[in-house]
């Protein structure tokens, strides 16, 4: 291979990679910042990097837990991404799952004793139409009242956690429940089954589906374009004659329905009922997955199972080196704001990136005499 | 239900808008002062977990309480300059780091909390106000921290401050229309980064206060939101200081009618009226928000209201 190809080859992987050098710049710093924050308190970090990917990666056992945990976060981080394709900064997944568990908690209790086939969809669109609503709200509410989103969801999931909490320890509770106040138990037919081989629930796969869908829609669809549009430009978009206000409900509908959906298989795969165990925080969580993939549905599924991973790896470093539970908190603070920190390159990396393409494409013209020279 | 002893109440409500109310106002203050400048810090709630933790830590180890407080204020001072610093490089989002730093921030607390969760620290001591009256409970409610009369004061000097004074009226002017500060010769990332630093050490105060004094202990679960609801305070309170020292009041009384109602026997319902407080935001906000245009007084630059 000549010189020259090597460095055309070179480049064309610099090209390619561009755009995911802010992500491992991050990782890389993030790395740095808990090591060095574990050092200076004398706790042993080296031990600490090598246990959280043991923890997450290292067995059959750290899978399962791993994927168990990034089965949630796969459709709460949706419920992220989504709104942010028109421009929200949505946080307040952690209601919509918990309106979604409810709904689909509380739902064969009201209905006859339908067989499985029929009451599972019927549960998934109830904790749909539950957790859509919920985010669909805050979407109205900032395109009718201007209420910043942000804050509103985070409002209305302190709400729907209020609400939760005083339907599953009073009205909705189940008097058999007595120190662990939740709902009546779902009964064994409506329980969803592991994966084959696995001690994985279907929500994963579900989760990954969901994914796979919502990348479909925003990419090939032509709503998924009008929110882009949207979430470019609203001028624009109005001027153009989009219908703003209905795409903004869609897409804020349509996460908080994942979300739900997260609740759902939360209650249906691993709780068996609703109680405050369904909220471990996987709506929180969802944010930092859905920010370090960009927004990117695909990347959510890579994303979802590394923060599944890092968060499963919390109890082991509590038992191996006595490190409070806090631990992994502290580094995904970190990874989040090194993720936006790292952002910043972003300009001067696209200017990189064009300089590159423009010798990729001159590179031919001038090959022969740059040979010579070697 | 009928014989709830209705002065009881009131009382309770009373001394809970000022018991419950201060780091409302702390916090409110701070991301006044933030949002003077133009910039959101929605971190503000991680800060304020951190400070009650820094706080609560300081005062155990130094045995003097309001050195805690100070020490909280430092630690809300270095996450403060972290936001500033890292919102004035381009492409970063301040709502967004201030997400992240939330989760930073409490992650932190949580972390180098753990040894503090069991010990006694030494605590803010309460000014007797209420020693002229017989009346046991307005006796008790008139027990009131020192660090409300400085939030007070500190909302009066605020106020004077940004209106009269220059440093007030340059922030003022970076946070409104940063070409024209910038055409007069002013730095915009100094001057911001300054009042988010600023900022956050008085929210971190409205932390040593949770901890220090009301509820009075260290725990995972001392904050319930506070740092939030300051975003919305401001917005409600229109940037102005003294108008955050009415909204702060009017949300401790919201935040203690859970608790004010269970001491009159009220108890269903518990977790509902416990988030009043947050119902109260959010009817707050869809009332004085408008679609259409920005809100009276709001700083030109801000992120939020656009």
């Amino acid at each position: 291979m000549t010189p020259v190809m090597t460095r055309r080859l070179g480049l064309r992987l610099g090209i390619g990679l561009t755009p995911l050098l802010p992500t491992l710049a991050a990782l890389c710093g993030t790395l740095l910042l808990f090591v060095l924050f574990l050092a200076v308190q004398g706790k042993p970090a080296g031990d600490a990097c090598l246990l959280i990917f043991e923890g997450a990666f290292g067995s059959m056992f750290a899978w399962q837990n791993t994927l168990q945990r990034a089965a949630p976060l796969l459709l709460t981080a949706l419920c992220v991404a989504l709104p942010a394709r028109v421009g929200l900064i949505v946080i307040g997944g952690e209601g919509a799952l918990a309106m979604g568990g409810l709904a689909a908690a509380v739902l064969p209790s009201c209905l006859p004793l339908w067989p499985a086939w029929l009451m599972l969809p019927a549960m998934a669109i109830a904790a749909m139409l539950a957790g859509g609503a919920w985010i669909a709200l805050c979407g109205a509410l900032r395109q009718w009242r201007g209420v910043n989103e942000t804050i509103s969801s985070l409002l209305l999931s302190y709400l729907a956690v209020a609400l939760f909490k005083h339907l599953v320890e009073g009205p909705l509770r189940d008097p058999g429940s007595l120190n662990k106040p939740s709902t009546t138990p779902l009964p064994d037919i409506y329980l969803i089954n592991a994966l084959p081989g696995l001690e994985v629930h279907w929500g994963l796969v579900w989760g990954v589906l969901a994914c796979i869908a919502a990348w479909v829609f925003l990419r090939h669809s032509v709503a998924g374009f009008a929110m882009a549009i949207v979430g470019g430009n609203v001028r624009t978009a109005k001027l153009v004659g989009l219908p703003v206000n209905r795409l903004v409900l869609l897409a804020c509908a349509l996460g908080g329905a994942a979300a739900g959906l997260a609740g759902m298989f939360e209650v249906a795969a691993v709780q068996g009922s609703a109680s405050s165990a369904l909220l471990a925080g996987y709506g929180f969580s969802g944010i930092l997955v859905a920010f370090a993939a960009r927004q990117n549905p695909l990347a959510i599924v890579v994303c979802a199972i590394v923060i599944g991973g890092v968060e499963a790896s919390g109890s082991l470093l509590q038992r191996r080196l006595d490190l409070p539970d806090a631990t992994t908190l502290v580094l995904q603070g970190l990874l989040f704001c090194n993720l936006l920190a790292w952002e910043a390159i972003t300009g001067r990396l696209t200017a990189l990136r064009l300089r590159w393409q423009q010798q990729v494409q001159v590179a031919p013209h001038i090959s022969a005499s740059e040979a010579s020279h070697v | 239900m009928s014989n709830i002893d209705f002065s009881t109440l009131l009382l309770a409500l009373f001394a809970g808008a000022i018991r419950v109310g201060t780091p409302f106002l702390f916090v409110s203050l701070g991301e006044c002062l933030t949002e003077k400048g133009g910039r959101v810090n929605l971190g503000l709630e991680g800060i304020l977990v951190c400070g009650a933790m820094t706080g609560y830590a300081a005062s155990y180890f130094s045995g003097s309480a309001w050195l805690g407080v100070l020490a909280a204020g430092a630690s809300g001072l270095l996450l403060g300059t972290l936001h500033g610093l890292v919102c004035s490089l381009p492409r970063v989002n301040d709502i967004a780091f201030g997400i992240a730093l939330m989760l930073l921030g409490t992650g932190l607390a949580f972390f180098l909390g753990k040894p503090f969760i069991q010990p006694q620290a030494a605590m803010l001591p309460s000014i007797d106000l209420g020693s002229w009256s017989s009346h046991a409970q307005l006796h008790h409610a008139l027990q009131i921290n020192a660090l409300f009369l400085i939030g007070v004061v500190l909302a009066g000097v605020l106020q004077w401050g940004l209106s009269s004074t220059r440093w007030g009226l340059v922030l003022r002017l970076v946070g409104d229309h940063a070409e024209t500060a910038r055409a007069l010769g002013y730095r915009i990332n100094p001057i911001r980064i300054a009042a988010t630093a600023c900022g956050g050490f008085l929210a971190a105060v409205g932390g040593a206060y949770l901890s220090l004094y009301y509820p009075g202990s260290w725990n995972e679960g001392l904050s319930s939101g506070q740092g939030l609801m300051a975003v919305a305070l401001v917005i409600f309170a229109r940037w102005q200081p003294l108008r955050c020292l009415l909204a702060a009041l009017l949300f401790g009384a919201a935040g203690a009618l859970g608790p004010a109602l269970q001491a009159v026997g009220i108890t269903s319902g518990y977790y509902l009226f416990n988030a009043a407080p947050y119902a109260l935001t959010l009817l707050i906000m869809v009332v004085t928000c408008r679609p259409d245009r920005t809100l009276g007084n709001a700083p030109g630059e801000l992120s939020l209201t656009r």
